[in-house]
C-alpha cells in the first residue's frame, strides 16, 4: 500500500542539489533576451514613442510597440468563466494608444543580453498625456467618471445576481438585523520564482516555448490561435516552476510577444520577468467590497443574508474571466444552511493591475466576511459564537447539499461531510471550553489573550476531464503520462503513489511526464484544486486497465481465473490464497513475447466538484503596547476524504496558512490615489518570514470520503489558506472584547488594535449599538 | 550609459577555480548562473530580500544579487552545487530536507540551505526559536517554514551525531487510525 503514506517526495533529488532546471536556468546557443517597458502612468492616452534611439544601440536585435504587432491580432482571451459580454475589455498583448495600469507593457525590447536590452530600454521615449485615474470601484461606478472601456458603456462590466428564497420576505420575519460594510484587501501569490518563458525556432521551422506551466495545453492553444499557426507547429515544454498559487502559468502578454519575437529574429528569445515588474505586471487578486445585510432570531439561527459585492477588476479581463466573482458567490455560503439568500455582485474596472485566481478565490474573500458577520451575530446576542456556528451548520443528514447558488457552471452541491463533527473537535482541541477561565487567568498578570475560530467549505476537484496515459518502459519502469502540471505541489509523487499501489510496484520505479505538448497528448492542468482529484483517478483508472491486462496474461499462463489474481509487492498474487504465484517482471517477458502492448489511456470525467471542509482556530496573545498580534496556538483540521500522501497533504495546509497569514496581517498591494502602487517591491510588500509564521498544528481527517471519484479523495491545495484572516480576527475581538473596535478590513493593521486599547474599555451600553 | 569595459576575474567556486572576462555592473549571481553556468542559485528579487541567491562567499552567506562579480574577484564561494560530496553523497541538510518534506517549488531552497549550513556552522545545536530566526532571511512563498525548522533541527541532530537519515524512515510511515490521520 502506497496510498496513505509519507512516502518521500520523487521530485526532490534533483531539487536539494541545485539541479532544478527553471526556466532562467535554460540558455540556448545565439540566444537573446527580451525587456518590456511598461507604463509608469495609471491612466493615459499614448502620444508618441520614440524608439529611434534605442534601435541605434549596438547589439539591440528588436524594438516593437502596440503599432507593429499584426493587425488582426486578437486580444487575449478568457480561459474559464468566459463572457461575450466581457470580451470588450481584454488585453492586447502590447498598449496601443492607451495604458490603463501602472505596468502595461508599452514596448518590447530584444537585445543580445539583459543587460543590453535594459540599456536601450532607458533610451525608449514614451510622450504620454496622463489622463484621471480611477482608483477605487465606487469612483469608477459614478456616472461622471470616464469610462475604461467605452464598447461596454460603463465601469460596472458585468453583473452577477443570484438568489435562494426570498430575502426581503425572511428579514421582515426576523427580529434582529445587521447590515455591515467588510474590504478584503488587493493581494496575490507572489511566487518566489517570477516568471519567464524561453521561445526558440527549431530547424523544422517549430516552434518551442519552455516556461507554460499550469495550463500548458490550454496556453498551447490560445498561442497558435494568436500566431495563426497550426497546433501542430508549436510545442510548449513545462519546466520545473518555482510556485504557482493561481497568478503562475495563465496566458499573459509575454506568452504572445516572446514566441512573436522569436519567431520574426529567427533565434530564441528569453524573458525573466524582474520582482518589480512581477508587483505590476502578474495578476493580482482578492480586492473587494462587501456589503452584507444579515437577519437572524434570538438563538443566533440566521435566516436571510444578502450581500452586495464591488470586486476591483483592474484595468482589464484577463484569463479568468470572472472566476473569482462567481466562485465568491457559489461558496459563500460555507457549511450553513441559510434559508435565503442573495447576491449582487458588481464587476468594477479600475486603473489598477488586472486580477485573476489566488489560492482560495472567492474563498478567503467571501469566508473573511461570512466567518466575521457570525461572530458579530453571536457578539449581538452575547452568545458563544461556536454555538451559533453550530445551530446554523448543514446536518450529516442533509447530503448531498445544495446551496442553492451556482459557480462554474454548476450548482454547488456538497457532496459529503459532517460539518458538526468538525467543530466538536476543533472545540476541543483548543481547549474551548476552559478558555474563558484561561483568558481571566491571563487578564489578571496583565495578558490579553483570546480565540477565535472560522470554519470552511472548499471546492476542489474541478472537471471536464483529465487524462493520463501508463506504460511499461523497456528498463522496467513505469512512465506515467499527465495533462496535470507540477507547479512545487508534490504532484508527481502522488500520482507515482496512485499508480504503485494499482500495479504493485515502488512508487520510485514510476516516471511522471508532464507539461510537454508533444509527449503528452492532452490535459487541462493543474488549477482549481484538481490535480489529485481528477489527474489521479485518471492515473488510477488507467493503471487498472494495464493491470487487467497483466493479470489477464497472468490468468492464462497459470490457468486461473484472472479475478482472482493480484500485484502486490512486483509479484502476482492469488487472491483466495494470499500465495505469491510468480514475479511481476515474468508475466511482462511474457506479454511482450505475445506482443501485448504494455500501455493504457484513460480520460477521466466528471460534472461535479468535490466539497473538503474544515476549520481555522486561533489563539492570540495583544501586546497592549504596540497592538501587536501573536499566535500562541494555531490549529486546522481538515476533512479531504482521502490524504494519498499525508506528509504532502500537511505541507500543503501550513504552506497554505502561511500565505492566509500574509493576507491576514501583512500583504497588501496598495495603490494610491494616482495609481501608483505603492507596495512594489519585498520592501513594503510583506510576505511572512520563519519569525512571524508560527507552528501550526494539523489534523487532517477521512471522514467523509468523495462519492465522486474512485479515491474518495478531495483536494487539499486550498483549504490551508481560506478561513485565516477571520480565525485570527475573530481571535482579536475576543481577545479584545472589552473594548470598542470591529474588525471589518484585511490586513489586521497593529494600529487598529492599539487605538482601540488606548481608548480603553467601554461601558455596555456602548457595546448595544 | 556603460560601455564595454571588460573586467577579469578570478574566483573559486566550490573548490574549483574560474575565471570569468566581465562588465563591472554585472551580479554575481548574473555571473555564476550565465558565464559560469552554475544555475542552482536562484535569483527571486533581484533587491536583496528573498534570499533565494544566497552563497557563502568568503565565509560569510551574501545576497549574490547585491554582490558585483568583481567583487568576488579572488573570493572563495560556496554554492548549492558543493554542498553534496564529490561522489554525490547528499549534505546532511539536503538530506534532511527531503526527509522532512521542507520544499515544494524548491526555488528558494537553494538559498535556504546556505543560510541554513552558514548557521549550524555557526549555531550547532540550536533550539527552534534560534532556527527561525537563523533562517529569516530567506523568503519561502510554498513550506510555510515549518518542515524547514524541522529539517535544520534533524541536520544539527544528524551533524552532531554523524549519522546518515534513515532511508526510507520508519517514522514516516503513516498509521492510519480511522478518523484522523497522523503525519
Amino acid at each position: 500500500m502506497t496510498i496513505g503514506t509519507s512516502v518521500k517526495r520523487i521530485e526532490d533529488p534533483r531539487l536539494i542539489t541545485g539541479k532544478g532546471r527553471y526556466v532562467g536556468d535554460i540558455k540556448l546557443t545565439d540566444q537573446c533576451e527580451a525587456v518590456i517597458v511598461r507604463s509608469p502612468h495609471a491612466h493615459a492616452n499614448i502620444l508618441r514613442i520614440d524608439t529611434e534611439k534605442a534601435k541605434q544601440l549596438p547589439d539591440v536585435l528588436m524594438v516593437m510597440t502596440g503599432q507593429d504587432l499584426p493587425e488582426d491580432l486578437s486580444p487575449i482571451p478568457m480561459r474559464l468563466a468566459p463572457n461575450e459580454a466581457l470580451t470588450k475589455a481584454l488585453q492586447f498583448p502590447l498598449a496601443k494608444d492607451k495604458v490603463r495600469y501602472v505596468g502595461e507593457p508599452v514596448v518590447l525590447i530584444v537585445a543580445k543580453s539583459r543587460y543590453k536590452a535594459e540599456d536601450a530600454a532607458d533610451l525608449i521615449n514614451v510622450i504620454y498625456e496622463p489622463l484621471t485615474p480611477i482608483t477605487d470601484v465606487h469612483t469608477a461606478i459614478k456616472s461622471d467618471t470616464i469610462v475604461l472601456h467605452p464598447e461596454i458603456g460603463s465601469n460596472d462590466l458585468f453583473l452577477i445576481h443570484s438568489k435562494k428564497g426570498s430575502v426581503d420576505e425572511e428579514l421582515k420575519k426576523c427580529r434582529y438585523i445587521l447590515e455591515e460594510d467588510l474590504y478584503v484587501q488587493r493581494h496575490s501569490g507572489i511566487p518566489l520564482e517570477t516568471r519567464g518563458l524561453l521561445a526558440v525556432v527549431e530547424e523544422n521551422k517549430r516552434l518551442t516555448v519552455y516556461g507554460p506551466t499550469k495550463v500548458v495545453h490550454f496556453n498551447h492553444q490560445i498561442l497558435a490561435t494568436l500566431l495563426k499557426k497550426d497546433s501542430q507547429d508549436i510545442r510548449c515544454i513545462e519546466t520545473d516552476v518555482g510556485g504557482g498559487f493561481g497568478p503562475r502559468g495563465e496566458f499573459y502578454p509575454e506568452d504572445y510577444l516572446i514566441p512573436y519575437a522569436a519567431l520574426q529574429l529567427g533565434r530564441p528569445v528569453k524573458w525573466i520577468e524582474d520582482r518589480l515588474e512581477h508587483m505590476v505586471a502578474t495578476n493580482h487578486s482578492r480586492e473587494q467590497k462587501h456589503h452584507v445585510v444579515v437577519g437572524f432570531d434570538e438563538s443566533g439561527r440566521i435566516h436571510a443574508l444578502r450581500d452586495e459585492i464591488f470586486v476591483d477588476t483592474g484595468a482589464y479581463i484577463r484569463t479568468h474571466g470572472v472566476t473569482v466573482p462567481v466562485l465568491t458567490q457559489g461558496m459563500f455560503p460555507g457549511p450553513y444552511d441559510f434559508h435565503a439568500l442573495e447576491f449582487i455582485t458588481h464587476v468594477v474596472a479600475t486603473n489598477k493591475t488586472p486580477t485573476g485566481t489566488y489560492r482560495g478565490p472567492g474563498r478567503f474573500e467571501g469566508t473573511f466576511v461570512r466567518e466575521r458577520i457570525i461572530d458579530m451575530v453571536a457578539k449581538k446576542l452575547n452568545l458563544d459564537p461556536t454555538v451559533v456556528r453550530e445551530r446554523n451548520l448543514i446536518k450529516p443528514e442533509q447530503m448531498p447539499y445544495s446551496n442553492g447558488i451556482s459557480a462554474l457552471g454548476q450548482v454547488v452541491e456538497y457532496d459529503s461531510g459532517d460539518y458538526p463533527q468538525i467543530l466538536d473537535i476543533a472545540r476541543s482541541a483548543m481547549d474551548w471550553n476552559h478558555f474563558a477561565k484561561r483568558k481571566a487567568l491571563a487578564a489578571a498578570e496583565g495578558k490579553i489573550i483570546g480565540l477565535g475560530f472560522a470554519m470552511f467549505v472548499e471546492k476542489s476537484g474541478l472537471g471536464p476531464w483529465e487524462f493520463c496515459e501508463v506504460e511499461i518502459l523497456e528498463n522496467g519502469e513505469l512512465s506515467c503520462k499527465t495533462g496535470l502540471a507540477d507547479v512545487g505541489q508534490g504532484v508527481k509523487t502522488a500520482l507515482a503513489q496512485i499508480c504503485s499501489d494499482q500495479l504493485g510496484i515502488p512508487y520510485s520505479n514510476v516516471t511522471v511526464i508532464h507539461g510537454d505538448t508533444d509527449v503528452v497528448e492532452k490535459g487541462n492542468g493543474s488549477f482549481a484544486t484538481r490535480g489529485t482529484v481528477v489527474g489521479g483517478s485518471a492515473a488510477w483508472y488507467a493503471s487498472e486497465a494495464l493491470k487487467k491486462k497483466l493479470l489477464q496474461v497472468a490468468g492464462d499462463l497459470m490457468h486461473l481465473p484472472d479475478e482472482d489474481l493480484d500485484i502486490k509487492n512486483q509479484f502476482i498474487i492469488q487472491i483466495s490464497s494470499q500465495q505469491k504465484l510468480c514475479p511481476l517482471d515474468l508475466i511482462i517477458t511474457e506479454c511482450r513475447k505475445q506482443g501485448v502492448e504494455l500501455r493504457e489511456k484513460y480520460t477521466f470525467s466528471i460534472d461535479h466538484m468535490s466539497y473538503p471542509y474544515g476549520i481555522h482556530a486561533a489563539e492570540v496573545a495583544i501586546d497592549s503596547e504596540t497592538g501587536k498580534v501573536k499566535i500562541e496556538k494555531y490549529y486546522i483540521a481538515y476533512d479531504i476524504g482521502r490524504a494519498i500522501n499525508p506528509l504532502l497533504v500537511h505541507g500543503q495546509l501550513v504552506g497554505g496558512m502561511a500565505q492566509g497569514l500574509g493576507g491576514a496581517l501583512f500583504e497588501e498591494l496598495r495603490y494610491d490615489e494616482s495609481g501608483q502602487l505603492i507596495t512594489g517591491s519585498f520592501m513594503d510588500y510583506l510576505i511572512p518570514s520563519s519569525m512571524e509564521v508560527p507552528e501550526i498544528e494539523i489534523e487532517i481527517l477521512e471522514n467523509s470520503p468523495s462519492p465522486l471519484n474512485p479515491l474518495g479523495v478531495k483536494g487539499a491545495g486550498e483549504g490551508g489558506t481560506v478561513a485565516v484572516a477571520p480565525a485570527i480576527a475573530n481571535a482579536i475581538i475576543n481577545a479584545l472584547d472589552k473594548y470598542q473596535i470591529n474588525i471589518t478590513s484585511l490586513p489586521i493593521r497593529p494600529e487598529v488594535i492599539r487605538d482601540a486599547i488606548i481608548k480603553g474599555p467601554v461601558t455596555n451600553e456602548e457595546e448595544q449599538k | 550609459m556603460p560601455q564595454s569595459n571588460l573586467k577579469n576575474i578570478a574566483l573559486t567556486v566550490n573548490g574549483k577555480e574560474y575565471t570569468a572576462f566581465v562588465e563591472p555592473r554585472m551580479l554575481l549571481s548574473d555571473v555564476l548562473r550565465d558565464e559560469l553556468g552554475l544555475t542552482g542559485t536562484h535569483v527571486g528579487c533581484e533587491h536583496g530580500i528573498c534570499g533565494a541567491c544566497t552563497v557563502i562567499m568568503d565565509g560569510r552567506p551574501v545576497r549574490s544579487c547585491l554582490v558585483y562579480g568583481v567583487q568576488a574577484d579572488q573570493a572563495e564561494v560556496s554554492t548549492v552545487e558543493g554542498l553534496a560530496d564529490s561522489d554525490g553523497g547528499l549534505h546532511p541538510l539536503q538530506e534532511a530536507f527531503w526527509e522532512k518534506h521542507g520544499l515544494q517549488c524548491g526555488f528558494c531552497t537553494p538559498g535556504m540551505l546556505m543560510s541554513a549550513c552558514h548557521f549550524l556552522e555557526q549555531n550547532p545545536n540550536p533550539n527552534r526559536e534560534e532556527i527561525r530566526e537563523g533562517i529569516s532571511g530567506n523568503l519561502c512563498r510554498c513550506t510555510g517554514y515549518q518542515n524547514i525548522v524541522d529539517a535544520v533541527e534533524l541536520a544539527a541532530e544528524m551533524i552532531s551525531k554523524n549519522k546518515k537519515c534513515d532511508d526510507e524512515s520508519s517514522d514516516l510511515q503513516v498509521v492510519q487510525t480511522g478518523r484522523k490521520v497522523n503525519v
